[in-house]
């Protein structure tokens, strides 16, 4: 290493452009925002984690022997809290979307840098009023903090963690504002709306949401926070207040936030299935348009969290019926990312082992919200574990899975060295069993009537909650390989040429890292999304250089690959 | 339809076993659509497997038939699913009219139960196998919710309103009743059972029950207490509506709206009785708001006492509609 | 394209820019929409379902000064306006002049405001229950509303309450936004006496333009939905 230093003088990238603690906290380049984001991500994962652990530990016995109930409850809060507002929602657009949106698109940064970096300070400020929450004992209403529950009994520190999830919103909507207006006045020249990769099209899907949907619980958090200080009574019967109103205001959000959630783990999904089978995606416009089509129509269903809450019950078929209707547009991209795979040329990199274990927990946790969605059916599941599979299955089996396939992805990219592929594989192979012991037993237990945030449970319950308890465990452990073999990785791994995967986005159109200023010149684009030619066809086209370069390993300058 | 899957709970009223349908339909259709999706991906993941480092295959054009075909598809399964969902659903939410009827006052962390006939219970309901069941719930401070996995029911308790929700016990047994709606500490000792019996069994517990009066004969009695009937009287001569007969009857009201009065439009009038106002009658209305004064196992009693009388007819002009009373014009 | 003091690093020119901000500002002052329509979905909700104390809730209000304040708006979106017309101009003292006017309007909502906020607080009207402070409604005395007795009779104090509430949290709101927009203002007013701003480069004035007249449309809902609804008791 050292003779080869000696010979070529470091390139410089965004890494080592500047050094200081400063130079982190006040940068505005997005690729170091998003570095940032994923340390603050990443810690609250694992804080999040450490809830699930004492709450599976807890539930290995049907008597509560482990903890008090109250701390039970505590504890199931603040895992929703944390894994939602601090790890799922930023997860994949504040890291990924961060890294990758403006060199997807051609651009030097997003629109507003400042902004950008504003976010993640907000976000820190949530986070900080959220910790100080869970340091003074945490809260204990569930993170769906149902009213009157929440504003009048509870004893916890409703108002501090609702702050923090107040104050995070704005970091959602900001990142949001900035995806949009990046994707629509930051193209480089040619990059049409139809050849944005399909990662830009669900992160503007999912930007919507966020700027539409995110100020609403805003305002449904102030309400309650009111409420609850001066108890006025806008959710309290007694007064003439409505509780289910709360929860409207709440689904409202709360429902689209999902989609906040899987839409940009289906965008990477879509970048992997496409780069690693190195194909066109089958029927691009239809995964594209299913993504703006989730997105909308993901504002209509809040109501099918409700079916149960006294709404009246042509109200309960409307939301099912378009429960249904948004169900369609995820069936149409799984049956697109299996086609995909027809004729490629399919690798079994760890990045495409995840991609397969999301499309294969993303069928299980769709389908079974077909079982919700039907009326008939969800009166019995509705909050049981039915339920809490059902989501972990979307939220960890498919986001998590597409965050992490994404991150092994772009791992060249953001930190210039590879992975260890063995163990990656490995790693991936733990968490897909760990996974499935951990969340299918919950399906049978929720069948059985075990209804959810229950501290102790009758003794019937038992076995299934022992294997789902022994799955998390080996599920925990599949988490803390990659976090030590990334760490680990960013100083010894081997270094990374501009493409190591023969993938074709424009982000691997320039060095790994990349500089600064993203791309040495401004990219000038002239192909179609995905627009994979065999050699022939390419020699045939004239246009073996920019194809080729895709495929030509090393373009590093200064890189010893 | 009796079909009996693993993992469920035992098939013990006359809809569970039709839930149980459409689930083990919604589980045959998971199994297929995740065994075939499943089995094509392993056979092109093996089949088209990279096989040189450097190689790019041709690229395959997207088919607007096949998009069609998964599109309109899945679509129209969706709509089946739907339908027969919303059939259940529709069974559960329409309350038969004959049927044995029961109240519940839930509080954190208990179910208190009152029979028509005066016995009361805690965390336990007695009811006779092979009878319709109709129960009629409010809570006293958050939201709980009311199911029994056996049942295959469940129905949010909310404060400031009656919800409903019914079954007929097929087979005797004791079945678990839990509170599925999250309530705060106590959240998961609020679990109760549900006794089915049968019929004989029933009669001989209802007797062993000391019942302290039946509830309308409680709401009687608290009617006088507080007054009610100088207001409240049979012969449309005092200043408030006729109640004989009103129950379940529709009420024009002062604004030209018209509502059916039933469990909640009473609770409402005692609770808040400015809130309608029976047409003819002075606005705003001089019945004092007993909102605070009196429990929620009181307005239920009063609301008993009330349906009670509502087959009776009044005593003057035979009306089913209260009449204003001529003085006050 | 000739690089220009005001362009970010990040932009190819200031077209690119100025288009940026302007769909970033739509897309912010979307999310202000869905804010503040949470409010309005509480306040249609509560309405519907209690028309007669909305209506005398309503009529207490000082309609008087809620039309000053109005009128007061309705002028500094006036100003705002201009301001943003002389900086098209690149007319650096009539930019500052109506920035000036713009935020003296804009303080006097504010001012007036506090009149308001003052007389319910004197009034008992502010809905809250502290030891020292409580929420009354005396339903007889409504003097300079002059609401017939019965109608006063009729209302439920809890949801009076109710729309006091509304009251507060909207008008809060609202007041919050232009107490931002006067920060906003005075940095506009710094920026200009700088001569950062000049014919082609002058987006922040834009672009606080549009977030002003936002605050004064949302006032505009505010003023009718709030005030006016009881204005039939009157007669």
């Amino acid at each position: 290493m050292e003779t080869a230093a000696e010979v070529v003088p470091p390139r410089t990238h965004y890494v080592n452009a500047r050094y200081g603690v400063k130079s982190w906290l006040l940068t505005t380049d997005h690729k170091r925002i998003a570095l940032l984001y994923l340390a603050s991500v990443t810690f609250f994962f694992f804080v999040g984690g450490f809830f699930a652990v004492l709450i599976r530990l807890e539930l290995l016995t049907p008597q509560g022997d482990l903890v008090q109930a109250e701390t039970y409850n505590r504890l199931f809060t603040m895992h929703g809290v944390v894994m939602i507002f601090f790890f799922l929602i930023p997860a994949i657009p504040a890291v990924l979307g961060n890294f990758l949106v403006p060199l997807m698109v051609g651009a030097k940064d997003l629109a507003f840098p400042r902004i950008n970096l504003l976010s993640w300070y907000i976000y820190t400020l949530g986070a900080t009023f959220t910790v100080i929450a869970i340091l003074l004992g945490g809260v204990d209403t569930g993170w769906t903090f149902y009213t009157p529950y929440s504003s009048t009994y509870s004893n916890g520190n409703v108002i501090l963690t609702g702050l923090g999830v107040f104050i995070v919103g704005f970091s959602s909507i900001l990142t949001g504002l900035n995806f949009i207006v990046t994707i629509h006045t930051m193209r480089a020249p040619g990059l049409t709306w139809f050849r944005l990769p399909l990662f830009i099209w669900s992160h503007y899907a999912t930007s919507l949401i966020m700027i539409l949907g995110t100020p609403v619980i805003a305002v449904t958090i102030l309400l309650l926070a009111l409420e609850r200080l001066a108890h006025i009574g806008i959710f309290d019967p007694a007064l003439g207040g409505d509780p289910v109103l709360f929860q409207h205001l709440f689904w409202f959000y709360s429902h689209p936030a999902v989609y906040i959630m899987v839409l940009p783990a289906m965008g990477v999904i879509s970048e992997l299935v496409a780069n690693m089978t190195r194909k066109n995606i089958f029927g691009y416009k239809f995964v594209a348009f299913a993504s703006i089509a989730i997105a909308v129509f993901g504002f209509l269903v809040w109501g099918h969290h409700m079916f149960v809450s006294t709404q009246s019950v042509y109200a309960g078929m409307v939301f099912s019926i378009l429960s249904y209707a948004v169900a369609i547009p995820s069936a149409v991209k799984v049956f697109n990312w299996t086609a995909t795979l027809y004729k490629g040329s399919i690798s079994y990199n760890t990045p495409m082992l995840y991609a397969f274990g999301f499309i294969g927990f993303f069928i299980i946790g769709g389908m079974t919200g077909l079982f919700l969605a039907a009326l008939g059916v969800d009166i019995h599941v509705h909050d049981t574990y039915f339920v809490v599979a059902h989501f972990h299955y979307i939220m960890v089996g498919g986001t998590i899975m597409g965050y992490l396939g994404g991150l092994h992805y772009w791992w060249p990219k953001i930190s210039g060295r590879m992975y260890p592929e063995g163990w990656a594989r490995f790693a991936a192979l733990v968490i897909f069993v760990g996974f499935n012991l951990t969340f299918f037993p919950q399906f049978l237990l929720g069948y059985m009537g075990m209804p959810r945030r229950y501290y102790a449970y009758p003794e019937e319950f038992q076995v299934l909650n022992v294997m789902s308890s022994a799955g998390a465990s080996i599920l925990g452990v599949g988490y803390l390989i990659p976090m030590i073999y990334l760490i680990w990785s960013m100083r010894y791994g081997p270094h990374a040429s501009a493409n190591p995967w023969g993938a074709f986005g424009l982000e691997w159109r320039t060095s790994s890292p990349p500089p600064t200023q993203n791309f040495e010149e401004t990219p000038v684009v002239t192909w179609e999304a995905y627009e994979f030619h065999p050699r022939e066809e390419r020699e045939a086209l004239g246009v073996m250089d920019v194809l080729d370069r895709t495929l030509r390993p090393n373009v590093n300058v200064g890189d010893r690959g | 339809m009796q079909l009996s899957i693993p993992f469920s709970p035992d098939q013990a009223s006359s809809y569970s076993g039709r839930v149980d349908a459409l689930f083990a339909f919604l589980c045959v259709l998971t199994i297929l659509f995740g065994a075939v999706i499943t089995l094509v991906i392993i056979y092109f993941a093996i089949k088209y497997r990279r096989r040189k480092e450097d190689e790019i295959p041709r690229g395959v054009e997207g088919s607007m038939r096949l998009e069609l075909f998964w599109t309109i598809g899945p679509f129209l399964i969706a709509m089946g699913i739907f339908l027969w969902g919303s059939s259940l659903y529709f069974t559960m939410y329409r309350p038969p009219d004959e049927a044995l009827e029961i109240y519940i006052v839930a509080k954190q962390w208990m179910w208190k139960f009152q029979h028509l006939d005066g016995q009361r219970e805690i965390n336990e309901l007695h009811v006779p196998v092979g009878r319709k069941v109709k129960i009629t719930m409010t809570t006293e401070d958050v939201i709980h919710s009311f199911f029994v996995p056996a049942f295959r029911i469940k129905m949010d308790v909310v404060p400031g309103k009656y919800s409903k929700v019914w079954f007929e016990p097929t087979k005797p047994g004791r079945y678990h009743l839990f509170c599925a709606e999250y309530c705060g500490t106590g959240h998961s000792r609020m679990i109760g059972w549900i006794d089915v019996m049968e019929a004989s069994e029933y009669q001989a517990w209802l007797a062993g029950g000391a019942a302290e009066g039946s509830l309308a004969s409680s709401g009687e009695k608290l009617f006088q207490q507080l007054a009610c009937n100088t207001c409240h009287r049979s012969d449309a001569q005092g200043r408030g509506p006729v109640l004989e007969g009103l129950f379940g009857k529709a009420v024009q009201l002062s604004d030209g709206s018209t509502v059916i009065a039933d469990e909640n439009y009473i609770r409402e009038s005692i609770l808040n009785s400015q809130a309608k106002i029976v047409a003819g009658f002075q606005k705003p209305s001089i019945m004092p708001t007993f909102q605070g004064l009196i429990s929620e196992e009181q307005v239920l009693q009063l609301v008993a006492y009330i349906k009670s009388i509502g087959t009776k007819q009044p005593t003057e002009g035979g009306a089913a509609k209260p009449q204003p009373p001529t003085t006050q014009q | 394209m000739a690089t220009h003091a005001g362009l970010a690093h990040h932009f190819d020119d200031v077209e690119q820019q100025r288009e940026a901000g302007t769909l970033g500002m739509w897309a912010f002052l979307v999310t202000e929409v869905m804010f503040f329509g949470g409010l309005f979905m509480a306040y249609i909700l509560y309405r519907w379902k209690y028309p007669s104390e909305f209506a005398v809730a309503s009529n207490s209000l000082n309609v008087t000064m809620g039309f000053i304040n109005t009128l007061v708006l309705i002028c500094s979106s006036l100003t705002m306006a201009l301001a943003v017309y002389f900086s098209q101009i690149g007319n650096r003292r009539l930019i500052t002049v109506f920035l000036l006017l713009t935020m003296v309007l804009g303080t006097t909502f504010l001012v007036i405001k506090g009149f308001e906020y003052h007389e319910k607080y004197v009034e008992h009207h502010v809905p809250v229950r502290f030891p020292t402070y409580e929420f009354k409604w005396e339903p007889h005395v409504s003097d300079h509303a002059g609401a017939h007795e019965a109608t006063s009779l009729a209302v439920d104090t809890g949801r009076v309450e109710m729309f006091f509430w509304l009251y507060f949290a909207m008008t809060g709101v609202h007041a919050l936004h232009m107490i931002i927009g006067l920060g906003i203002l005075t940095t506009l007013v710094i920026m200009t006496r700088r001569g950062r701003f000049t014919p082609e480069y002058h987006s922040p004035v834009e672009l606080s333009g549009l977030y002003w007249h936002f605050v004064d449309i949302v006032w505009i809902f505010l003023f009718p939905l709030l005030y006016l609804i009881g204005a039939h008791l009157h007669r």
